[in-house]
């Protein structure tokens, strides 16, 4: 039976990648990330993680780019950032994915400034996801942890090759001390091998890695990445399943159903509102209401054909977005599932709120006033296709 | 090169051996051995690496890779290197 | 068939008398098989990899334009991690835009943080790859193609940035500046700067024939007018201490060098040309007098 602790969500990831045994930690602090580096350099400084260099970059510019040297010099690598350090990372994380570097990283999710704001939302990930990167949201510690050595897992595949963002939200679950299983080294070294890339700087076998394409073969490099990202929509998947076989546990793979098989109401949501979420399902089954969660695990790969088969039965779909593409004034989720069941037969309407941006708090009375929106929404159809949940009108 | 792409793009080292950069040239050089004292210095100052001692000590270029650039003409202490215009 | 035995291969797409491609193959010479190169965006790294070919025999990485020194700081640390370190050279050959302007951030940090690396800066005096524009490392009233002369200007209008100075106050252990216009003292400096343990720095002066406007043929010889004019000092500062200097046998004036080049061609028309070269060449006097050239 497996030990339970209290911590910090930052510990217990910081623990997580402790285990993965990474050889390089390139990172710059940043709130709400830096309880995770802090923990990190501390296990570097006890000479716990082997002989791991933790590297104080002065930028997460310089961070992503050391995380390119060391993985292509055959590292295995880790850091973690968010918001702004993940921002001042764009460039660089296109060029990780092109060159098939699968780094990790922890993303603790924060909104985007101006205005600075150091609380949660997912604007800052979800800006990056035409990057390349494959993308799983957590929904508490405890599946932030154990979603590490999962990264690695999926990533590190040869048929894969791509760099992975695991997110969880800042404060909501980087700061709450909670209850964690820590991750036995003994289970982690069962369940991840050892990262053994097919090419790596090496004087012995001298690879170029970076050269410059011309028109003539660069879309087919771009469509290798897709394969990479469609071998990773199998391997999220079984991934999980070795991951339960091992620790058992398990948080659904590409995505995660609450209530789900005969809901009329299916919410769609990501990270830790998923707890809140499923406290108010609860209650509202009690009541008779037949209401469902759809958990999207991972953003990238987008599961579309899961999410079509999760949805199909549903009388309308509701997801809930802590992003907005401003001048199109809806949420990442809203948009991607309105795409994703265009062109088939599912013709279900989609009833798109926003909300908790910049760490608003999302008390459940705002998920249930959503859910009888969209009750309404069945009978009368739909009027506004997207808006916000908790706009103070009164401040406009 | 092998006909499908490595992931990630990663390539064989010193592999622009097959593009023959001599079909660049305008001006070509001629070396004249019988003046040549053996410095070595157009063989140091080829950005071609395309002068290559031969077993005597002396010079010959690989016209395969030579630019025509002069700068072995231009830097020679005993104008060893004449450069004509090339005949095509 | 290839027939020379040099790490740097021909074929590569640098222009006829390119300095870049003298530079890289002298780097290699010096340093040997036994290293890893990380390169910027640049005229070096797009003339040597064009997809699917190489340059580099030894082993090579590109990965953006203002990151080498990060890169570099990434291999170092996992060849230690990995226990592979051993008596492998890590060298970034970074141009003067890469390395003076928007590269400074991670340079300034990996010296700092004191990775043993060595990187190289091929300087060239101008953004050449997108096609001659102004960097930190352009001369005074040079013109390239954002410092235009004009009735309003007589081109670039700052002296260049003192880059080695700015790494020497890191604590680098080891600061030279050399030039391509001289291959022993260059191959020599390069070597010397990656076997000594800790961040060096090696500033090469590299005439380049497309952007400053001068025949192919004359690359080298641009280059040693550079130094004898004393424009560029050559020089090696070991521990903070300055412990060789080249010494110019016959120093020329800096109109020999000036006329020599199209980006400088203004200077000898514009109504304050002479009175602009007369400040130049107060810039090569002021080297002399406090370098003893
Ligand atoms: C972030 C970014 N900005 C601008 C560019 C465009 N760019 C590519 S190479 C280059 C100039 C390179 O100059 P330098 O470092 O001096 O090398 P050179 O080509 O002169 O040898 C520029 C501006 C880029 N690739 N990336
Ligand atoms: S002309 Fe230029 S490329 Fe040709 S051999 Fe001489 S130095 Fe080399
Ligand atoms: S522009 Fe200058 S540096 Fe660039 S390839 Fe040509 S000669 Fe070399
Ligand atoms: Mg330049």
């Amino acid at each position: 039976m497996s030990k339970l602790t209290v911590v910090e969500g930052s510990y217990a990831v910081a623990h997580a990648a402790k285990v993965c045994r990474p050889d390089v930690i390139p990172a710059y602090p940043i709130t709400p990330q830096t309880h995770i580096v802090e923990e990190l350099s501390q296990f570097a400084a006890n000479g716990e993680i082997g002989a791991c260099e933790y590297i104080t970059v002065e930028s997460e510019f310089s961070a992503i780019s050391a995380l390119i040297g060391a993985s292509a010099a055959g590292a295995r690598t880790y850091s973690a950032t968010t918001s702004q350090g993940l921002a001042l990372m764009h460039e660089v994380l296109f060029n990780a994915s092109g060159m098939r570097l699968p780094l990790v990283m922890t993303v603790a999710n924060r909104a985007m400034s101006a205005p600075l704001s150091i609380w949660n939302d997912h604007q800052d990930s979800i800006a990056q996801r035409d990057t390349g990167w494959i993308q799983l949201y957590a929904e508490d510690p405890q599946e932030a942890a154990d979603m590490t050595p999962q990264v690695y897992k999926i990533c590190e595949d040869s048929k894969i090759m791509l760099p992975a963002m695991a997110c969880f939200d800042g404060f909501i679950l980087t700061h709450v001390y909670e209850p964690v299983v820590l991750l036995e080294q003994d289970l982690t070294d069962e369940f991840l091998p050892p990262f053994a890339p097919e090419h790596i700087l090496d004087p012995s076998n001298p690879k170029t890695f970076g050269a410059f394409a011309d028109p003539s073969i660069y879309s087919e490099f771009r469509y290798m990445q897709e394969l990479g990202m469609s071998a990773a929509l199998k391997k999220i998947e079984t991934v999980a399943d070795e991951f339960n076989e091992i620790y058992g546990r398990y948080y659904g793979g590409l995505i995660d159903g609450y209530y789900l098989d005969d809901a009329e109401i299916v919410l769609v949501a990501m990270g830790s509102v998923i707890g809140t979420i499923k406290d108010v399902l609860d209650e509202l089954r009690a009541e008779g209401k037949k209401v469902g969660l759809l958990k999207i695990r991972s953003f990238r790969p987008f599961p579309t054909d899961a999410i079509r088969n999760a949805v199909k039965n549903a009388a309308i779909i509701v997801p809930l977005d802590k992003s907005i593409s401003i001048g199109k004034y809806e949420g990442a989720l809203c948009t991607e599932i309105k795409a994703s069941l265009y062109n088939t037969k599912i013709d279900i309407p989609v009833l798109g709120y926003m909300f908790g941006h910049g760490g608003r708090d999302i008390p459940p009375e705002r998920i249930k006033k959503i859910v009888s929106e969209a009750e309404k929404a069945i009978v009368n159809g739909i009027t506004i296709e997207s808006s916000y949940a908790d706009l103070r009108e009164e401040l406009l | 090169m092998s006909s499908k792409l490595c992931i990630g793009g990663i390539v064989e080292p010193g592999s622009t051996v097959i593009n023959k950069t001599g079909s660049w040239r305008t001006f070509k050089p001629i070396y004249h051995h019988e003046k040549c004292i053996k410095c070595g210095i157009c063989e140091l100052s080829c950005p071609e690496s395309c002068i290559i001692k031969t077993e005597d000590g002396y010079y010959e270029i690989d016209y395969d890779y030579c630019k025509g650039c002069g700068i072995c003409s231009n830097e020679c202490p005993r104008e060893t290197i004449e450069m004509v215009l090339e005949e095509k | 068939m290839n027939k020379t035995t040099e790490l740097f291969a021909p074929g590569h797409r640098g222009c006829a008398g390119c300095c870049d491609a003298l530079a890289a193959k002298f780097m290699l010479k010096a340093v040997g098989e036994n290293c890893i190169v990380v390169t910027p965006t640049g005229c070096l790294e797009v003339f040597s990899t064009p997809f699917p070919e190489s340059a580099w025999n030894v082993p090579w990485i590109h990965s953006l334009f203002e990151n080498t020194a990060a890169v570099a700081s990434g291999i170092e640390a996992a060849l230690k991690a990995l226990g592979r370190k051993n008596d492998t050279k890590i060298m970034a050959i970074g141009g003067d835009g890469a390395t003076i302007d928007i590269g400074i951030r991670g340079l300034s940090g990996a010296f700092e943080r004191g990775h043993d690396f060595t990187y190289v800066c091929v300087d060239n005096e101008a953004y050449m790859n997108t096609g001659v524009q102004r960097s930190g490392g352009t001369p005074f009233a040079a013109t390239t193609t954002t410092t235009p002369a004009g009735k309003a200007s007589f081109g670039n209008l700052r002296p260049k940035k003192n880059m080695p100075q700015i790494m020497l106050a890191h604590g680098s252990p080891y600061v030279a500046t050399t030039s391509i216009a001289y291959p022993k003292d260059m191959m020599r400096k390069v070597k010397k700067a990656t076997e000594i343990t800790g961040p060096t720095y090696v500033h090469v002066h590299a005439p380049c024939t497309t952007g400053w406007g001068f025949d192919g043929s004359k690359t080298i010889e641009l280059g040693r007018l550079a130094v004898q004019t004393a424009l560029w000092p050559m020089m090696e500062i070991e521990n903070g201490d300055i412990t060789g200097v080249h010494k110019i046998r016959n120093k020329r004036p800096v109109e020999e060098y000036l006329k020599a080049q199209k980006r400088f061609k203004h200077l000898f028309s514009i109504p304050d040309g002479a009175e602009i070269i007369k400040k130049i060449q107060e810039l090569a006097d002021w080297n002399a007098d406090q370098y003893d050239l």
